[in-house]
């Protein structure tokens, strides 16, 4: 086994994931699968081999720190789920 | 012959000889949608007022000589690009109510070349799946077989341009999204390299790996529509300043002295035996028209899947990671802490191919993981994009299938997540190394489901894409003919 139920449900916890039982059984299944096909990559030696990030040969995108045009505060809200007109309202973080 | 059936230049051609207007274009297209669609379903998202209101002003536009190079002419769009005018879903719950606040720069370019915005199209959720099986509104069937896939994730613009439901469209390709529906829907798909086209209000998926190209009816209009889409953006930082040509200037008959390279395993075990008999014989048309074949080697084709399916969703758990029911899209109203509302509206919102891929992504990038996994993976990139520039001092592009085999029954690998991911096989590559790929209808196997064939070039060889694609076009006996659907 490449994968545990337990390290499923862990990983489930870091992506804030809440899956059903059933659900951590088949993703089991299917994770131990993939993760197993994925091994291959083991049959090649790399050690020496830089890692490819970007394709392109381009270096970083600086631009001035100018203030320009964005979108009104109304704008960003606009999508939100619940908000008061001011911000983005979220359950109590805070006792 | 009706106007929905034209290509996209031969529409172009009537409203500047002024034979047809942009309304009539429109409403044909609108009835043609109302005849097919209970079929085809590719449509996420009609929006009939908005086009013929479009249509309406595009016709004034072309009589007082303000018309841009796509004046007029119907398209729609995969469900991935934000627009003000309608939702952007993603294919997903998650983002069902979404209206995106800007409108993606690929969107604008389109309003700017005078485009009509018709709709949206069905796709898998947040592009991921291979067969428009994993949209949260829907399943798509193939324009040229019902109850077969369209492919995916654009399965939407591939059977949209496909039944003539819009004379082109555009897509996003990850590790083969816009080439292998169009191959499995007999259209014409092109990926560009990466950095040609801004991503800029595209829904990111793995933002290494997406492009955004087109989706059209021939080679052509898959010119007409770069020169439209293509050039640095600076709203995105990994678009490249380099120049547009004249993509149309490519279209030009012959081959000589052009080699061109067959992968030798892209021919290998598994590929379906109509499908390697359809793609030869196509390969034996490019030699008519004047190139040379030679066979070439990438010997880190049969990584390729291994090293994706670590990459793709590890950049994907780290991009879905914004959708935490708090700026934008679906919450779960009823937790009463700030991480239950993370949980259960991540669970809620996402499908099971999306979770899927965010926990393969998670783990992959998790502590004591990450050396084996992800960063392994970026490595065998390497060696990936090593074994292209290997082959392309031996040859000047490659020619190959798309996919191994043609379009399959809908439901037929439901349960089999790795059989799908490794049908991708022959697509992944050309993302990881981030080098241009155009698909081109080439033939059909028994049941008439369509075959591609899949040209890839060195990184910004577009134009030799499409100078390969036409000639292919010219020969083989695919043109004009159409899929026949139940109306």
């Amino acid at each position: 086994m490449k994968i545990t139920r337990q390290e499923v449900l862990h990983v489930a916890g870091l992506a804030r994931l809440e899956l059903s039982e059933d659900e951590v059984d088949r993703m089991t299944g299917q994770l131990d699968a993939i993760l197993t096909y994925v091994a291959k990559l083991d049959e090649l030696e790399t050690t020496d081999v830089a890692v490819t990030t970007h394709t392109q040969e381009v270096v970083n995108a600086f631009r001035e720190d100018v203030v320009r045009p964005s979108l009104t505060r109304q704008e960003a809200l606009a999508n939100a789920p619940e908000q008061n007109g001011e911000a983005f309202v979220v359950p109590r973080v805070i006792g | 012959m009706n106007y929905y059936a034209l290509t996209m230049h031969e529409a172009l051609r009537r409203l500047d000889a002024g034979e047809t207007t942009s309304v009539a274009l429109t409403e044909a297209i609108l009835t043609r949608i109302d005849a097919v669609e209970p079929s085809v379903r590719a449509f996420v998202n009609l929006d009939r007022e908005g086009a013929l209101r479009r249509a309406e002003q595009a016709d004034v536009e072309r009589k007082t000589g303000a018309a841009g190079p796509l004046c007029g002419i119907p398209l729609a769009v995969k469900d991935i690009f934000c627009t003000t005018t309608m939702p952007t879903t993603c294919g997903s719950r998650m983002l069902e109510t979404f209206i995106a606040p800007y409108d993606a720069t690929v969107i604008s370019k389109l309003h700017q070349a005078g485009a009509v915005l018709l709709g949206k199209l069905v796709m898998d959720e947040f592009a991921m799946g291979s067969t428009c099986e994993h949209c949260a509104f829907g399943v798509v069937h193939n324009p040229w077989k019902a109850g077969y896939i369209a492919g995916g994730s654009s399965g939407g613009s591939a059977a949209a341009v496909a039944a003539d439901e819009c004379y082109a469209s555009l897509g996003s390709d990850t590790g083969g999204s816009i080439r292998q529906p169009a191959s499995l829907c007999g259209t014409v798909g092109m990926k560009p390299t990466y950095g040609r086209v801004s991503r800029y209000g595209l829904v990111a998926f793995a933002s290494s790996l997406d492009q955004v190209g087109p989706l059209t009816k021939d080679v052509r209009d898959c010119a007409l529509m770069m020169n439209s889409i293509s050039g640095h953006d600076p709203l995105d930082s990994t678009s490249i300043d380099r120049t547009v040509p004249d993509y149309t200037q490519a279209l030009v008959n012959g081959l000589s002295g052009l080699r061109i390279g067959l992968p030798r395993e892209y021919f290998g075990a598994g590929l379906d035996p109509e499908v390697d008999a359809v793609v030869r014989q196509g390969i034996a048309m490019l030699q008519d028209a004047g190139a040379t074949i030679v066979e070439v080697s990438l010997p880190h084709t049969e990584y390729c899947v291994a090293a994706y399916y670590l990459i793709a969703p590890a950049e994907a758990s780290s991009n879905l990671a914004r959708f935490d029911g708090v700026r934008y899209g679906y919450r779960d109203r009823s937790a009463a802490s700030l991480i239950d509302m993370y949980k259960q509206t991540r669970s809620q919102g996402f499908g099971e191919e999306v979770k899927r891929r965010i926990l393969i992504g998670t783990y992959a990038l998790s502590a004591g993981y990450y050396d084996a996994y992800y960063k392994k993976a970026s490595q065998v990139r390497t060696l990936i994009k090593q074994d292209y520039a290997r082959a392309f001092a031996d040859c000047d592009l490659l020619a190959s299938p798309v996919t191994p085999t043609p379009a399959w029954q809908i439901g037929a690998k439901s349960n089999d997540p790795l059989a799908v991911y490794l049908s991708d096989i022959l697509t992944l590559s050309a993302n990881l190394a981030g080098v241009p790929g155009l698909s081109v209808p080439c033939g059909f196997n028994h049941q008439g489901l369509p075959i591609g064939m899949q040209l890839q070039a060195p990184h910004f060889g577009e134009e030799l894409l499409l100078h390969v694609g036409y000639n292919l076009e010219q020969r083989v006996d695919v043109a004009g003919k159409k899929p026949v659907i139940a109306s």
